[in-house]
Formats: C-alpha cells, sequence, structure tokens
C-alpha cells in the first residue's frame, strides 16, 4: 500500500492502527478476565477467628493432655510450660489422633511423635506449634495463626 | 364455485394433522432415497449426523457403541439432574437433609438420585472405554488429532463433575474429599516451602483460598463447588461435546482401514435403528442398575472427626494412592503429566496409515503385551516395595522434603512409563509402537493403582490383603 506519510520503518499508518487496536482488545480483555477472577476471591471469611482462649493456666496442670476439636489444637502441660500443637495434618487437612507415641493421621498414613515432628508417611512438615500468650484477665489466647519454634514453651 | 370463508376454515381443520407435520419435518416421508437424505438434512437434530453413514461405522465389534453409550449417560445425568435440583438446598444448614428427602421422602427421588450416580460414574468406566477404543484402533491419527485432544478435555471433564457431584450431598464424604482435595490444590506448597519463597509467593495457599472461598471448607465452599456442577462444568462439557461431534463430522466421519470398500447405506433407517437400540439398552441397564443398587450416602458431615480409612469414590483412589506418596508429585504432577501425556500422542505419533486397524496389526498386538506384563510387574513390585520397607521418610525422618518431591513411587512410575516407551520407539523404530506402549501402562497404572487402593488399603491407610482383616474399632 503506498502512504506517503507513513511507511518509513515498513509499517503504515492504517497498519499501526489496526496493530494498536488489537493489542488495546487483548489487553483490555485480559483485564476484564483479571477482574472476574478477583471478584471470585472472597474478602471476607465466614470464618471464626484463629485466636482464642482456652481458660485460665491453673486449668492446665502439668500432665495436661486436651483435644480442643473445635480449634483443631492438642494442648499439652509439662513441667517445662504449656504448649498447643495443631491436630490439622500437614499432608491433606485430616485431624490426627493423639496416640501413646505420638500422632497418627487416619487418612494417608502420616505418624508424627510427641513433638508433631514427622516420623514416616507422606506429611511434608512437622505439626506445627502455636503461640501462647496471656489476656489481660488472666485466660490463656492460642493464635493459630502464628506459628513458632517446635519445643518454645509457655512459662506460667 | 364459490368457497366460503367457512369452508376454507373447516378444510383447514381437517388437514391439520398433515399440515402440521410437514411444517414441522420440513419433508415427505422418509420412504424413497430422496426423501431419506432430506429428512437427515432438513431436521435439526438429525443434520449433525450425515446423510449416508459407512458401512463400517455400523459394524458393532468396531465401535461398541462407546461413545454413543457415553452421550446418553451424559442425557440421563442431565435429566436426572435437573430434577434433583428442584429439592436438593445448596447451604451447609440444609444439603444433607435436602439429601436425605431426595432419598427417602421424595417421590422415586431415590431412584432419580441412584440414576444420577451411576450414569455419572458409567460415564467414567465408558468414557475411558472409547478412549481405549479409539486409540487402539489408531484413530487418532491425522486428520483427527485435536478432536483426540477434545476428547481428553471431555475425559477431565467427566472426571471432574464427578468429583464436584459428591461434595455437594455435605456427608462425610463432601467434606473430608473437599478437605483432602483444597490441600491437594494447595500442595505446591510442598515445593515452594522447599525452596523457602512461601512467604513471597504462596501460590499454593492463593488457589486453595480462591478455590475454597475462604481457608477452611464451609458455606462459601458449597456454593462455588454447586455453581462449578450444575452451571460451569456442564456448559463446558456441552460445549466441548458440540466440538467433538462437529469434528467427527469435518474429519471424515469415523475412520476406518484405508483402501476398505467404500459402501455406505442411508443413515434413515440403518444408523438411527442402531442407535435407538443403544439408547434402549443403555436406559435399561441404567433403570436396572439404580433399582436395585443404591447411591450411598454416609453420615452428616462432621468438621471434627474424618473416617478412618478416608477413602474417595473407587475412580479416584489410584490418585489416592500416589498422593499417599507425595501430595504435590501423586496428586498434580502425575496426573498433570497423565493428561499431557495423553493429548499429546497424536502430535509426537504422526504415522499414518494405521487407522482404523485393531492394534495397527500384530506388532501392536505383541507391544500392548509386552507393556502389559512388563508394566504390571514393575508397578507390583514398586507398590509392593513402598508397602513391605516404607520410603525415605521412614529410614531418615530428618530427609528434606524436596527429596521426597523429586523421588517417590508415583514420580519413579512416571519416568518408567516414559522411558519404557522411548524404549520401545527406539526398538521398533516406530512412534506408533511407543503410543501403544504409552497408552497400555497408562491403563495398567489406572487399574492396578486402583485396585491397590480400593481393596488393599485400610484404616490408616495401611495395607491388608482383606477387608475382613481391618481392626475393629
Amino acid at each position: 500500500m503506498d502512504d506517503k506519510t507513513g511507511d518509513r520503518d515498513g509499517i503504515t499508518r492504517r497498519g499501526f492502527l489496526g496493530m494498536a487496536s488489537l493489542w488495546a482488545l487483548i489487553l483490555s480483555s485480559l483485564t476484564l478476565l483479571a477482574g472476574m477472577f478477583r471478584m471470585s476471591k472472597a474478602d471476607v471469611y465466614y470464618e471464626k477467628s484463629r485466636r482464642f482462649k482456652i481458660g485460665k493456666p491453673e486449668s492446665f496442670p502439668v500432665g495436661t493432655v486436651k483435644k480442643l476439636e473445635e480449634e483443631r489444637v492438642f494442648i499439652f502441660a509439662d513441667s517445662e510450660g504449656i504448649y498447643a500443637v495443631s491436630s490439622v495434618c500437614t499432608h491433606l487437612g485430616c485431624i490426627v489422633n493423639a496416640v501413646d507415641w505420638g500422632f497418627q493421621c487416619p487418612c494417608h498414613g502420616s505418624k508424627f511423635n510427641r513433638d508433631g515432628r514427622v516420623i514416616s508417611g507422606p506429611a511434608p512438615r512437622n505439626l506445627p506449634w502455636f503461640k501462647i500468650s496471656r489476656h489481660v484477665d488472666g485466660n490463656l489466647v492460642v493464635d493459630a495463626g502464628r506459628e513458632i519454634k517446635t519445643g518454645t514453651k509457655f512459662r506460667v | 364455485m364459490n368457497r366460503s370463508g367457512m369452508d376454507n376454515f373447516r378444510e383447514n381443520l381437517k388437514n391439520i394433522k398433515g399440515s402440521f407435520a410437514a411444517s414441522l419435518l420440513r419433508t415427505k416421508r422418509p420412504l424413497s432415497g430422496r426423501s431419506r437424505a432430506a429428512v437427515m438434512l432438513n431436521n435439526f437434530f438429525l443434520h449433525i449426523q450425515g446423510v449416508r453413514t459407512n458401512i463400517n461405522t455400523l459394524r458393532p465389534a468396531y465401535t461398541f457403541g462407546l461413545g454413543l453409550i457415553s452421550l446418553f449417560l451424559l442425557f440421563f445425568t442431565t435429566i436426572s439432574g435437573i430434577l434433583l435440583m428442584i429439592y436438593y438446598n445448596p447451604s451447609t444448614g440444609d444439603a444433607y437433609n435436602s439429601v436425605k428427602d431426595i432419598t427417602y421422602v421424595v417421590f422415586a427421588g431415590s431412584l432419580m438420585r441412584n440414576v444420577h450416580k451411576w450414569a455419572g460414574e458409567g460415564m467414567i468406566i465408558f468414557v475411558m472405554l472409547h478412549m481405549a477404543r479409539v486409540f487402539y484402533t489408531g484413530s487418532y491419527s491425522r486428520p483427527r488429532e485435536f478432536n483426540w485432544v477434545v476428547g481428553i478435555m471431555l475425559l477431565t471433564l467427566t472426571f471432574v463433575l464427578n468429583l464436584s457431584g459428591y461434595m455437594l450431598p455435605w456427608d462425610q464424604l463432601s467434606y473430608w474429599a473437599l478437605v483432602i482435595v483444597s490441600n491437594i490444590i494447595q500442595s505446591s506448597k510442598e515445593l515452594t516451602d522447599a525452596l523457602g519463597i512461601t512467604p513471597y509467593f504462596d501460590i499454593g495457599g492463593m488457589a486453595k483460598e480462591f478455590f475454597l472461598g475462604g481457608t477452611v471448607p464451609g458455606k462459601a465452599t458449597l456454593i462455588r463447588v454447586y455453581f462449578l456442577h450444575i452451571m460451569l462444568l456442564p456448559i463446558l462439557m456441552f460445549i466441548s461435546l458440540g466440538v467433538h461431534f462437529w469434528r467427527i463430522r469435518k474429519d471424515g466421519g469415523l475412520s476406518r482401514p484405508a483402501g476398505s470398500v467404500e459402501k455406505s447405506v442411508f443413515s434413515w433407517p440403518d444408523l438411527l435403528r442402531a442407535e435407538t437400540a443403544v439408547l434402549m439398552l443403555c436406559l435399561a441397564g441404567v433403570l436396572v442398575y439404580s433399582f436395585y443398587v443404591d447411591a450411598p450416602l454416609r453420615e452428616a458431615a462432621n468438621p471434627l472427626i474424618p473416617e478412618n480409612p478416608a477413602k474417595a469414590p473407587w475412580y479416584f483412589l489410584g490418585l489416592q494412592e500416589m498422593v499417599s506418596y507425595s501430595a504435590f508429585m501423586g496428586g498434580i504432577v502425575a496426573p498433570g503429566l497423565a493428561i499431557l501425556g495423553l493429548a499429546l500422542i497424536p502430535y509426537l505419533d504422526r504415522e499414518d496409515g494405521h487407522a482404523g486397524i485393531w492394534f495397527s496389526g500384530r506388532q501392536g498386538k505383541i507391544t500392548a503385551l509386552q507393556s502389559l506384563f512388563a508394566g504390571a510387574a514393575v508397578l507390583a513390585g514398586l507398590l509392593a516395595f513402598v508397602i513391605r520397607f516404607g520410603w525415605f521418610r521412614n529410614w531418615w525422618p530428618d530427609v528434606p522434603q524436596i527429596l521426597i518431591i523429586m523421588v517417590n513411587p508415583a514420580g519413579i512410575w512416571v519416568a518408567f512409563v516414559a522411558l519404557w516407551s522411548l524404549r520401545v520407539i527406539r526398538k521398533t523404530g516406530s512412534t506408533r509402537m511407543g503410543a501403544i506402549a504409552l497408552f497400555t501402562l497408562f491403563l495398567v497404572g489406572y487399574v492396578m493403582l486402583t485396585y491397590v487402593g480400593t481393596e488393599l488399603r485400610g484404616p490408616n491407610w495401611e495395607f491388608y490383603w482383606l477387608k475382613s482383616r481391618w481392626p475393629l474399632h
């Protein structure tokens, strides 16, 4: 096409405008698609807070083994302190059972020792330990959103 | 003669049957060759099929009607599904009870639920058999490559539709399936954790929250799964199916051996008669099976206690077995590679002249048998080893997870399948033989892993020869 004003770099004005509109269409469609996906990701969850009170320290004497089913944690107390271990298997999310040598997952056979360390099975990580702190009203608070190093116990 | 308006009216009234039929069918009675052609061309529902049908297409032992059976089963699930939607309530509080109502209170509700369940599961069997027929008769070769890819999409949709279906009753199966599936979706975290980049780029966690509409399965999740099951996935299914059928016609009808006699008959009535026969057999089969066998419904969902063992329906137990080695490898990478490998077959094997011949002749039969025995032996050995001796984590509890992701039974099996197929290509000098090896090993893997997951795994996913040996508790 002979176009006197364009064709300096091998592209005509008409060709340039055509390509520009095509890319505008593609980019705007992609943006729309991204927006649709973003809309499907919920901003608010209908879920309980992952921080919860578990009661006064006196209710956890040395030797306590308590399974908080709703909260999905085990609370243990020994001479070194109180600690909270997740009861959710790190493999695919089943609830583990406490047995005398540690924890056993019923779904795919993962096994953890008493500290929640993986000893066999497909679980990729140890059972997380959660942060325990004391609220101003004296109750202990477990924050299941905050993992701490295995072995960190809360001293009363 | 002077006819009055009333005469015309009476005349029209008398002829209404003939004139309505003519307007509806747009053609005369299909008795002559010309009108038989016209009836196929002029009818919306018949025109997706050709006017004439090659006699090879009508040979029962060529197709076994497997694709058609899959289609009819899909129709049955659609009709029964629409009926179930009248009563089903997709909210976590009511879903379980509404399914119980359907099962125990609604007239014919139990039968409709059974039809829906068994026709859906039947689709898995017949879609896979159809795929095997198409594969072993070499029907994916030019110009049908893309239709094979569409078929793989339809197979995947069949699995995902079944999966989303059993998540709806909100019983123990539904709930724990959601937990497990959402964690498989999240399982790329294994990899990002091993690389130490999860805090910056947690794509697994994002995908899981996107799917669940939260961090644990709940009411947002049930609505999402319901929407997938009744809206998005069926739309994709029917669009893909439309393309699948359109391509059959455009690619020259059903495959047949090159050089076979080009003899065809009018589709009306021969093809339609055969199709109607398959439809009736199919309907009878599903109804009788659904009359005697009830679709399972477990206890109401209990987020506190998983079942032990928590087993998916049988068609996913092979996957569950692989997931029990590594969630990421067994749940994402291995099935992803299987789907990709299957889809690429027609592009990696471009040999012509095989279409329409079972196993492409004698060499193909030998290759298939060799692959069957070798694959079964290797996989049985691999499984026996894992069951007897365990894997890395049992020997060295502190082994880095990345090593288990890289080297585990699922990965070893995938590698064996790939290497064996390449070896067959080198030995025979034929990519078609390599494809036969690959596909046969895919079937061997699916069947054997499914068997182990279904029959040989008990509580805590431990090994038992017999279900009667499971510990009581």
